[in-house]
């Protein structure tokens, strides 16, 4: 029987397995590529930069990568008042902007899907402004908003509402207002976009029974039409949270987070302390506790999306 | 009183006209069914009694009021859906309850009219479910239940069973006749089949392309078809048509110069080499001999049978007749061949004939 055992493991076919076995497993070579990619675009910088900001990596001074300083840029950050200024003032703007471009673009679509004639060539135009650069629109709203030669004051004063030259980009208010302006003028689309998708969604026959049963125009709209489109309103909330709480261009083209760091938002605070200033340990650890910002932002129309999508029968909670 | 009045009613989407001048009328507690083929108006009809489409032309009246111009809100009537229409973010204590608490009634009366409606259509154990949770026959419950919780003056239905299978449309179809014997409203209600229509209306109304072709009871409709179109439409199987030529001596040549006398009823209303439709049910033409109580008049025939189909009280047979193939029925069954030949009563008394012309039944 032992000898018997002996021939057999000394087959060829034996060998061949064995060299088999030495092998990576074949799901596993299919996907290396791909684990390779993700590695070195997401992976790799993700962790160069937490590692670096725990460090006083300053980009003049390549040398100091490689001091190790603990939680102390997180210390500097969190008794930092110009940080949770820009911080509030993020939260403030991200607040304003999306309530005021989820309204206009709820009445948008709303109007626009009452359109009969000429609505294909309504939606198109009412993308455009979504076609631009952000960089653009700032420029362009930088000059509208200019106290001098610029349209908005031009025309207060040709119409006789104003005679003084109001300072749009100098004061602190009216800045965040010009920029806000600037912002909501940009993105509404997006919101009427995707509420007139879900308009269109709408199955007719509980509108139908919703007139039969006794409600006007606004309780059909309360009742019926609000909750089908919560879904597509939570969904473009979701998305446009996360591209506002990033905004930058806009803002560093108008203001430059001036007068005085009075229009100073998350990202103009992170890209000067880490470009102008060079700090780039201080600025990460910035970018790791704004990054909670819109995980938290996410997490809750995420949650809010679920709990519409599973009130209207549409399947599980995601 | 909650009389229903259309008067000349027209419905155009632009250039095209799908109701031509529709008028009727429709009696207190009544039951009356609209039905048709799809395309014939019916529900385009009922849309405008329910106010979801505009009148282009003509009068809509409920009770004494006219409604033209009122919207759906103000006609108090409710209306139960093809696809129901539950609103799916309401449980079904709230879908039932939704009509009254936008009227603004009291809470406890909202609660006590749910409870009775919940309690006419069995609807109790599923009170906090929402619509996705149920089945499709309960979905339609709640739909009449929301409307019965309304209180309106007229119910009107809208194909309500066309999504059901054939086991639970039956079985809706009852609780339909119920429900009307019970709440006692005017009914109107549209359906493409006409085994509805006949078994739950107490009249209807027959469409075509836009227009009414007959108004009566479901007997008048199957016993006196006003032409080949109703004939054929109401009961199954359809009336067999045979083409035919009326000859001087009071009998019609068919085709392979097979004769059959004028019935009776129709003596006075034909000419001499008029072209005509013969028509007779499959009930009238009954293989001799089976227990049955044969009346009037009868044809004797031999008709060579090609195909059966046994439904166990009684079997179609598919025979030969005068070169056309047509319908006849035996009772108490028994086995047939295919290619046998079987001798036929054809009840003369019980059969029609059409002007081929314009299809109009030729009757005293």
């Amino acid at each position: 029987m032992a000898k018997h055992l002996r021939v057999f493991r000394h087959t060829p076919e034996h060998r061949k397995k064995g060299t088999m076995r030495r092998r990576l497993p074949e799901w596993f070579v299919l996907l290396l590529p791909a684990f390779i990619i993700m590695a070195a675009v997401v992976l790799i910088p993700l962790v160069f930069s937490l590692y670096s900001s725990f460090t006083p990596y300053k980009l003049t001074r390549p040398s100091t990568l490689w001091r190790w300083i603990g939680t102390s840029n997180y210390e500097k950050i969190l008794t930092d008042v110009k940080f949770w200024s820009a911080f509030g003032r993020t939260i403030l703007f991200l607040t304003i902007a999306l309530n005021l471009e989820l309204l206009f673009g709820l009445l948008i679509a709303l109007m626009v899907n009452k359109v009969t004639l000429g609505q294909r060539t309504i939606r198109t135009i009412l993308m455009f402004p979504m076609m631009f650069s952000p960089i653009l629109v700032g420029f362009q709203f930088k000059f509208i908003f200019n106290d001098n030669i610029g349209l908005a004051n031009n025309a207060l004063q040709a119409l006789g509402i104003s005679d003084a030259a109001l300072p749009w980009l100098v004061d602190g208010k009216l800045a965040m207002f010009s920029i806000i302006f600037a912002e909501v003028w940009m993105s509404t689309s997006v919101f009427a976009v995707l509420i007139l998708a879900g308009l269109f969604a709408i199955p007719r026959d509980p509108l139908e029974a919703a007139k039969v049963d006794g409600c006007t125009a606004w309780q059909t709209f309360r009742h019926i039409t609000l909750p089908f489109l919560m879904p597509f309103i939570f969904i473009a909330l979701t998305i446009r949270s996360l591209d506002v709480a990033r905004a930058y261009d806009i803002v560093q083209i108008m203001t430059g987070g001036g007068p005085a760091g009075r229009t100073e938002l998350i990202w103009t605070l992170m890209s000067r302390t880490g470009y102008v200033d060079a700090r780039m340990g201080l600025a990460n650890a910035m970018g790791y506790v704004s990054i909670l910002l819109s995980i938290a932002f996410t997490i809750y129309f995420f949650k809010k999306l679920s709990a519409a999508r599973s009130e209207l029968g549409f399947g599980d909670k995601i | 009183m909650t009389e229903v009045t259309l008067n000349g009613v027209v419905k155009r989407y632009g250039k095209h006209e799908a109701v031509h001048g529709v008028d009727l009328k429709i009696h207190d507690g009544e039951f009356m069914v609209l039905v048709g083929p799809s395309g014939c108006g019916k529900s385009t009809t009922l849309r405008m009694i329910a106010g979801l489409e505009d009148i282009s032309d003509g009068e809509i009246s409920i009770g004494s009021r006219v409604v033209n111009d009122l919207p759906p809100r103000e006609r108090n009537i409710s209306m139960v859906f093809q696809n129901y229409a539950l609103y799916p973010h309401m449980t079904v204590r709230e879908n039932l309850g939704f009509t009254l608490r936008i009227a603004k009634q009291p809470e406890a009366e909202i609660e006590t009219a749910v409870k009775k409606a919940a309690g006419i259509l069995g609807l109790d154990e599923l009170m906090e479910r929402r619509p996705s949770e149920l089945s499709g026959g309960e979905r339609q419950r709640v739909a009449m239940g929301r409307a019965i919780v309304r209180r309106p003056d007229v119910f009107l239905f809208d194909e309500p069973l066309s999504n059901l299978d054939a086991k639970l449309r039956t079985q809706m179809r009852v609780e339909i006749k119920k429900l009307h014997q019970r709440v006692g409203n005017t009914i109107i209600y549209v359906t493409h089949d006409q085994v509805e229509a006949m078994t739950l209306a107490d009249r209807i109304v027959l469409m075509r392309d836009g227009h009414i072709v007959q108004v009566g009871t479901p007997l008048e409709l199957f016993n006196n078809p006003f032409n080949t179109f109703s004939a054929t439409f109401i009961g199954s199987p359809p009336m067999n048509l045979i083409d035919g030529v009326v000859t001087d001596a009071d009998t019609i040549v068919l085709r392979n110069s097979l004769t059959v006398p004028i019935p009776a009823a129709a003596c006075g209303q034909v000419v001499s080499g008029q072209l005509v439709q013969f028509g007779f049910r499959a009930d009238n033409l009954m293989p001799v001999g089976h227990a049955v109580e044969e009346t009037g008049k009868l044809v004797d025939l031999e008709l060579s049978v090609s195909l059966t189909e046994p439904l166990g009280t009684e079997t179609l047979l598919f025979a030969d007749f005068a070169g056309q193939e047509v319908q006849a029925k035996m009772l108490n069954p028994r086995p047939v061949k295919p290619g046998e030949t079987i001798a036929f009563h054809l009840m003369l008394d019980k059969c029609h004939v059409f002007d081929a012309a314009n299809g109009k039944a030729l009757r005293d």
